[in-house]
């Protein structure tokens, strides 16, 4: 493994050196070339990647592949409303598909399974990656998508599904509206969950297995790598498998970026191996993990990760969508003119994630209409809407009622995990 | 001419208006008149206070957002109809009335009414010209019958 990691770093590095820029400067400004990397332990002298960089580079500055080769483009949200564009060549799609194909084999799912994928199909790599995945597998597929819960309960129990992918809280929420129609999901021929795009807690495993009468299995990818299917977990549960031919996994402190011992816990930074149209060196997550250098039960020989517990910065995952603070501060001063106090309150209700902006009413907005308040929550609202892409609520509430310490008001208030 | 109206801004829970009663109770301002809007999140308490000076320091001090603005009080007779030939006043005017409510008290067989007007100056000009009593703020503030 580690010879094939080594030839294939090499292959990378040289790749985004010859053909992007950015990736070229930065080993310039360090004295560096690609014929420094002699061994894996020199990964350690190359620049990160950050999600700032992808930004900067809006729309194709970081692709290494001429458009005539990128079959394929997905996006995600950034900090600033502009998304962040990937590129896959066909090579990309097939070791992606490959990566997703062992993913779901992980899962137990095999070629005479029925998959359900409730994954957003579009611009989401989650619903494109888990759809080709499948179907590679000899899976039948149901391309569903998200949404419609009626009609996804309808059809998982007419097809006689046996496998779905979605988000661990969209799968909550599809349980009890199950419950709600009469539906008992344990009943049905359902035997597998595979869940990624957010974190879930053990808790909520033993729920969803309970309640669903499935196994729940997290997978673990982001579109900066590749989408999912970067790790995954066995029948084990226990940490996930890293796809480390293709994805190579480092941990480091998240403050000073020095590389930790194995088994250390830390930010963990993936350097993708084999991605031609878009390579990624040393791309820093933002999610905190560590890796389990101890063998698995289940045999395979690749390492495992821990569950991603939590992030190194601000950023929401709300059902599948990052939103950052700094959005919901642009387009609040996008109304008002200044920045009021606000707060973000994360809940889970019916099983789905939900996001409450509370915005602190402030002398200069306050009337004594009705019509002109409820005129400002509709602007916030929409503001909201327009610029993160998903509906959240917004709460005016009462000046001072919004907790601050040290001056600074805490932002983000996230009681999904208390449920 | 005007009557200063404090507004007041409150979430729509339960305990959220003894505070500002108990406060102005504290510092021995009488509220004349209020009412109560509300919508399913948040509700705005409109007073009519004896001093609104120092009610709205007062509430400001306390971290409420107060909002004063100048409404019409205006006698209308306490008897069938009275009120509908008040508004024949502002009928295909133009002028829309916001809202309204009024004081427990009146002034002999008339009661006494607050009128938010869009146009407070138009409003008060017809009202005039009509001969209809508006009332001034000493007399609504002291409580004068």
């Amino acid at each position: 493994m580690k010879s094939l990691q080594l030839d294939r770093l090499r292959g990378v590095v040289e790749r985004a050196f010859d053909n992007v820029e950015l990736f070229r400067t930065r080993l310039n400004e360090r004295g560096l070339t690609p014929a420094d990397i002699r061994g894996l332990e020199d990964i350690a002298k190359l620049p990160f990647t950050v999600k700032t960089d992808l930004r900067d580079t809006y729309p194709f500055g970081l692709f290494a592949s001429p458009m005539a080769e990128v079959v394929r483009l997905h996006a995600s949200s950034g900090t600033t409303g502009k998304p962040i564009v990937v590129a896959y060549t066909q090579e990309d799609v097939d070791v992606w598909t490959n990566a997703m194909v062992r993913s779901l084999a992980s899962c137990g799912i095999t070629h005479g399974d029925i998959v359900q994928n409730a994954y957003g199909y579009g611009l989401f790599t989650g619903g494109l990656g888990a759809h080709y995945g499948a179907e590679a597998l000899g899976a039948t597929v149901v391309p569903i998508s998200g949404g419609n819960t009626e009609r996804q309960i309808m059809l998982m129990k007419d097809f006689k599904v046996t496998a779905i992918c979605c988000t661990p809280s969209y799968f909550i929420h599809l349980l009890e509206r199950a419950g709600e129609l009469g539906v008992d999901v344990r009943e049905l021929p359902l035997r597998a969950g595979v869940f990624g795009a957010e974190p879930w807690t053990e808790s909520m495993r033993r729920h969803i297995e309970t309640a669903g009468g499935i196994k729940a299995y997290d997978i673990y990818g982001l579109s900066e790598i590749i989408g999912p299917g970067v790790a995954v977990e066995c029948w084990a549960q226990n940490g996930l498998h890293v796809f480390e031919d293709h994805f190579f996994p480092e941990i480091v402190d998240p403050v000073s970026g020095e590389p930790l011992a194995e088994g250390c816990e830390g930010e963990l930074v993936i350097t993708t191996l084999s991605k031609k149209a878009m390579p990624m060196i040393r791309y820093r997550t933002r999610d905190i993990t560590s890796l389990v250098p101890e063998p698995c039960p289940c045999g395979r020989t690749i390492r495992r990760m821990r569950r991603i517990g939590r992030r190194s910065d601000d950023m929401i995952i709300l059902r599948g969508i990052n939103v950052f603070p700094s959005q919901i501060e642009g387009a609040l001063l996008a109304v008002e003119g200044t920045l009021p106090h606000y707060q973000i309150v994360l809940s889970r209700e019916k099983g789905l994630d939900q996001m409450e902006v509370q915005v602190e009413v402030t002398p200069e907005v306050f009337s004594d209409q009705i019509g002109a308040l409820e005129k400002l929550h509709d602007k916030l609202t929409h503001s909201l809407d327009h610029t993160l892409g998903l509906r959240v609520a917004v709460r005016l509430v009462k000046p001072q009622t919004i907790q601050r310490s040290e001056g600074k008001a805490k932002r983000v208030i996230d009681r999904r995990n208390l449920v | 001419m005007k009557i200063h109206q404090l507004s007041l801004f409150l979430e729509n829970q339960p305990g959220q208006m003894i505070e500002p009663c108990r406060l102005l109770a504290g510092a021995a301002i009488d509220i004349r008149s209020l009412s109560l809007a509300d919508t399913r999140q948040f509700g705005i308490l409109r007073m009519i206070v004896s001093d609104w000076k120092v009610a709205a320091e007062l509430l400001e001090s306390k971290g409420y957002v107060v909002n004063v603005t100048e409404v019409v009080a205006i006698e209308v007779e306490d008897r069938p109809g009275g009120l509908a030939e008040l508004m024949t006043l502002f009928e295909n005017s133009g002028i829309n009335i916001e809202y309204m409510y009024a004081f427990p008290f009146g002034r002999g067989n008339r009661a006494v009414m607050i009128f938010r007007f869009d146009q407070p100056d138009a409003a008060i000009e017809r009202l005039r010209a009509a001969g209809i009593n508006v009332v001034g703020g000493v007399d609504v503030y002291n409580r004068v019958s």
